[in-house]
């Protein structure tokens, strides 16, 4: 069978599986955002507590690994009695997963915002909160998005995993398609492909492009 | 079914997990030897003066860097044997792990090298010392402590990166918690210990990687003690 008889005839399947892959790497891509903000911050509380319950999660999930952390999400929760979706865990497990990641990135990007800056806002008689809101958050942007890009098609990568869980993504269809005809060069290599380019010409572009605007809103790189 | 945590049953698996928790040890340890000395390669391609093989070198690494490690796993293990090559699934995880992760120590190894100094070859270039000479004895023993924190934090990585190797039938850790949970239709204790033997194992990984990345720091002068 040819390249393209295959293309034709299992195309529509990839597709389809590349539109639920897509699919879970936005939901958790808003969920690592979101998670990676509030326990980065919660690092850098003074109170012990706070500071304590951050790090034991970052600690628990960069320890552990993500697929242990998947099936334990998949086939462990349903004992407590609570049943998720494979979508549903999948997204949450990696959201989990990443967001600790990415809260060490937030953590340093803090960090790394000059204390002058701290110190004119608070002379300036800011409140904390307006300080961290119109002072220090938009400057963080420049610094944590380069790393968290990279964090970003790492999450690609693992979008994959979910597989495993019978999500029937991508790398479930390639699989699929590869237990039915055996035609396995080409199933895994067209899945490889549509990785690739949805790595390099669609996600990488689109971070390059927050990267630059975010340079842009704090006055630095070209306007 | 009985809810909870069966520590009867849980002390009954231990010992076929601590046999497995081996295996995934020798199975992180193989690949990053593997990937240590692909890096090498990949470094070399990224040097040599050629334009071509440059470009090549640099689309590899990318395509190998922005695909996930499961798929190649598949396909090295399903697509070898198309070719007449059959390889164990031990092998194949080996060489994949390796190839990955080569990538990103390639990586690694070039913000080493680029991290000494120029001034350091000018210099030599100046003592009219040989190529071989100025890499063996300046340049390289700069670049590897820089270089060490990274390194051991891949390490790291490829430990947690060690699970999917079950998928190709690899009999590691969560291959025999997924062997144990499936006969006894138990999953709750297989699973967390794995998870908890892995927090055994990288935690102390990790802080040892911190920790030396400090000392590298300090030994540098980039930061005081």
């Amino acid at each position: 069978m040819s390249y393209f008889a295959f293309l034709a005839e299992h195309g529509t399947t990839l597709l389809l599986g590349t539109v639920t892959t897509i699919k879970v790497l936005i939901c958790s891509m808003i969920l690592y955002v979101i998670i990676s903000m509030i326990f980065g911050l919660m690092r850098l509380s003074k109170n012990l507590i706070i500071q304590g319950i951050a790090t034991v999660y970052i600690e628990f999930f960069r320890g552990t690994s993500l697929l242990v952390q998947l099936f334990w999400v998949y086939y462990v929760l349903p004992f407590f009695g609570l049943s998720l979706e494979a979508f549903v865990a999948g997204v949450v497990a990696l959201g989990m997963n990443f967001g600790a990641y990415g809260a060490e990135i937030v953590r340093g990007g803090i960090l790394a915002v000059p204390k002058g800056q701290w110190e004119a806002a608070h002379a300036l008689n800011f409140s904390p909160a307006k300080r961290i809101k119109r002072i220090i958050i938009p400057q963080i942007f420049p610094i944590i998005l380069p790393p968290a890009a990279n964090l970003t098609v790492e999450l690609l990568k693992a979008t994959a995993l979910v597989a495993l869980v019978t999500v029937v993504d991508l790398t479930f269809e390639a699989k699929q398609i590869n237990s039915i005809t055996w035609l396995s060069a080409q199933c895994f290599g067209t899945a490889l492909l549509i990785y690739y380019i949805i790595a390099r010409f669609a996600l990488v572009p689109f971070l390059r492009w927050l990267e630059v605007l975010a340079a842009r809103k704090v006055g630095r790189g070209k306007a | 079914m009985e809810m909870g945590f069966r520590w009867d049953f849980a002390y009954e698996i231990l010992p076929n997990m601590l046999w497995a928790t081996l295996n995934t040890i020798i199975a992180a340890g193989v690949g990053y030897a593997i990937a240590l000395v692909v890096g090498l390669f990949f470094l070399l391609g990224q040097r040599t003066p050629s334009k071509i093989i440059n470009g090549i070198n640099r689309e590899i690494v990318e395509f190998i860097r922005s695909t996930p490690l499961l798929i190649q796993l598949f396909f090295v293990y399903f697509v070898l044997p198309q070719f007449g090559i059959t390889l164990s699934a031990w092998l194949c995880g080996m060489i994949t792990i390796g190839l990955h992760f080569g990538t990103y120590l390639s990586e690694v190894y070039r913000g080493a090298l680029e991290g000494v100094s120029k001034a350091q070859w000018e210099a030599c270039r100046a003592l009219n010392f040989s190529t071989t000479y100025t890499y063996r004895k300046i340049v390289l023993p700069q670049a590897f402590p820089i270089a060490i924190p990274g390194m051991g934090n891949y390490l790291v990585g490829i430990f947690k990166d060690t699970p999917l190797l079950s998928t190709i039938g690899v009999a590691e850790l969560f291959h025999a918690a997924t062997a144990v949970g499936g006969y006894n239709y138990r999953y709750l204790e297989p699973y967390t210990m794995v998870g908890i033997i892995f927090l055994i194992l990288s935690i102390p990984a990790a802080m040892w990687v911190r920790k030396l990345e400090r000392t590298v720091n300090v030994a540098q002068g980039k930061i005081k003690q």
